[in-house]
């Protein structure tokens, strides 16, 4: 339990830096969590070197799927979206530094699908997005 | 009418295991399964042990045992719910196969563009999207008795929406997130009245209170048995004589047929013309003992001591601060708690109680559209069931004063 709600998930629950809109963006999307409707809308800037400028996450949800948004947030700003696309479920666990059950997992992985369901120009974040 | 809640425990082999180590079972989570009684589990095993076969067309002494088992236990559930007639029992899946068999052969079968088909806004997904299917293939018209502040249906606006002449008026007897007991058999009368057919999601009250099903003149009722101490995979589906006969079949293949040519088949009789393939038989049988293990303990019995247990958790759990509840009083619902804790999203409040082996459930529970009509994506939800105690609630209340402080 205390690795689960380490400090630092607490800390980005409660005081996330990535949270908000982007008005302009070059990419924007947003989905569920079939689970427990968790929602999740990521906006991105990105610059002609394909080099992400900017990012923010909004939308609401458990502690575990705002946290580990706030932290991917934070991870792919100055990343090529190259670099983006090969992001998956080990870079988040390894991000919160937890290891999470099937469930929660779920929860921890909701805003990486939405990124690459954004980045891909896709219809859909799916599971698959981050085996 | 008081249960001695101790001796029941110990029919319940489950509640007796450590979640991990040094750390008990609080299973508040009834409302999503109920555990079972080592008589159910035994009544399958048994015939797994002993009579496993198939049923009905063999006339082997295992064959012919195995049939008396599955028919004895569709009496027992019939007597249950106090039906005329096995005949009028048909086995599905669960709750939601039920509905579904209602929408895709009556349904199917009777309703035609522009029909309108009343249901609620509290209603579980599982009595929401068969009608938007059906909406979708045929454009027929769906609207929706609301739900007020207090957590009850509006039945004024019920009266209203009669007026256009529903075909069918499809209501969840007791909701699964506001606990609301629905007063189903004035909504079923009023439906009549206005020449609409009834279908009654009776998937959280047949476990909970006495239904009688000729007392409340419903069409249809269905309901799950892995809610009321049975095993997962069988459920019923209660229907009017005449309305079942009248209908088309629902899936095609064995055991639901009179006769096969090459070319064309004839249905089977009430009810094995809706049970098509080889059916959940050792569940079946489970369900029957289910229903026997409940009705010696005495349904009026269970809900009297649900009720007290609710009455205590909303009392106990309105004192915490940042505690919301929703739903109606306790003398107006079933043993259900659904809150929210303000600060902490359920799931974390779920994840946090497990730590100590309470057992909550998190999220929409099936029932978006009236998380949505709250302004809330979630919540956590305690239920209750005839096993549950004011020593478990207790854990609970310490439980959430942690999350808090985790929180904090």
């Amino acid at each position: 339990m205390d690795d689960l709600y380490r400090e630092v998930i607490i800390e980005h629950y409660k005081n996330p830096s990535y949270r908000g809109k982007l008005d302009p963006h070059d990419i924007s999307f947003a989905d569920n969590n079939p689970l427990c409707g968790d929602h999740i809308q990521i906006d991105l800037r990105v610059g002609t070197d394909g080099l992400v400028t900017d990012a923010r996450f909004d939308g609401h949800g458990c502690a575990i799927s705002q946290a580990s948004a706030d932290l991917l947030m934070e991870s792919i700003i100055g990343k090529p979206l190259e670099e983006v696309k090969k992001l998956n479920k080990d870079s988040i666990l390894e991000m919160l530094g937890i290891d999470l059950g099937p469930v929660r997992l779920k929860c921890a992985l909701l805003s990486l699908k939405v990124l690459k369901a954004g980045v891909y120009g896709l219809g859909e974040a799916s599971d698959s997005l981050v085996e | 009418m008081t249960l001695n809640v101790s001796q029941i425990r110990k029919d319940f082999p489950i509640l007796e295991r450590e979640i991990r180590a040094g750390v008990g079972l609080t299973y508040l989570d009834s409302t999503a399964t109920s555990q079972k009684p080592l008589v159910v589990i035994e009544a399958m095993n048994d015939y797994y042990r002993r009579s496993n076969a198939n049923i009905h067309r063999g006339v082997h002494a295992l064959a012919e045992e195995a049939t008396t088992m599955y028919e004895g236990a569709r009496e027992k559930i019939a007597k249950f719910i106090n039906a005329a007639s096995a005949r009028q029992v048909i086995y599905t899946r669960n709750t939601t196969e039920s509905i579904n068999l209602v929408a895709y052969s009556w349904a199917r079968a009777n309703l035609k563009q522009g029909d309108l088909v009343i249901l609620t806004e509290m209603e579980h997904h599982s009595n929401l999207v068969p009608w938007h299917m059906l909406q979708a293939e045929r454009g027929i018209e769906l609207d929706f008795i609301p739900v007020t502040e207090d957590g009850v249906l509006d039945l004024g606006m019920y009266k209203t929406l009669l007026d256009r002449r529903p075909k069918l008026v499809s209501f969840t007897h007791m909701s699964n997130v506001l606990g609301t007991i629905n007063p189903a058999a004035e909504i079923i009368r009023l439906a009549h009245e206005a020449g609409a057919i009834t279908l009654v999601d009776a998937a959280q009250s047949v476990p909970h209170l006495t239904v009688d099903v000729q007392a409340l003149d419903a069409d249809f009722l269905a309901f799950s048995a892995h809610k009321m101490c049975g095993p997962t995979g069988i459920g019923a589906l209660y229907g009017k004589t005449a309305l079942l006969e009248s209908m088309p079949p629902f899936l095609g293949g064995g055991d639901m047929i009179k006769e096969v040519k090459l070319r064309s088949f004839r249905p089977n009789t009430l009810p094995h013309k809706f049970e098509a393939g080889t059916p959940a038989i050792a569940e079946a049988i489970g369900f029957g003992a289910a229903v026997d293990y409940l009705s010696k303990i005495g349904m009026d019995a269970i809900a009297a001591h649900e009720h007290e247990i609710t009455e205590y958790a909303l009392e106990r759990l309105e004192e915490i601060p940042g505690v919301k509840l929703f739903g109606p009083p306790a003398d107006k619902k079933g043993g259900v708690a659904a809150f929210t804790l303000e600060g902490v999203h359920p799931h974390d409040v779920a994840q946090i109680l497990d730590q100590d082996g309470i057992a909550v459930r998190a999220g929409h529970h099936c029932a978006q559209p009236l998380h949505e009509k709250f302004g809330i994506p979630a919540t956590s939800r305690a239920s209750f069931y005839l096993y549950s105690t004011k020593e478990e609630v207790d854990l609970l209340v310490n439980g959430i004063y942690k999350v808090k402080e985790m929180f904090g």
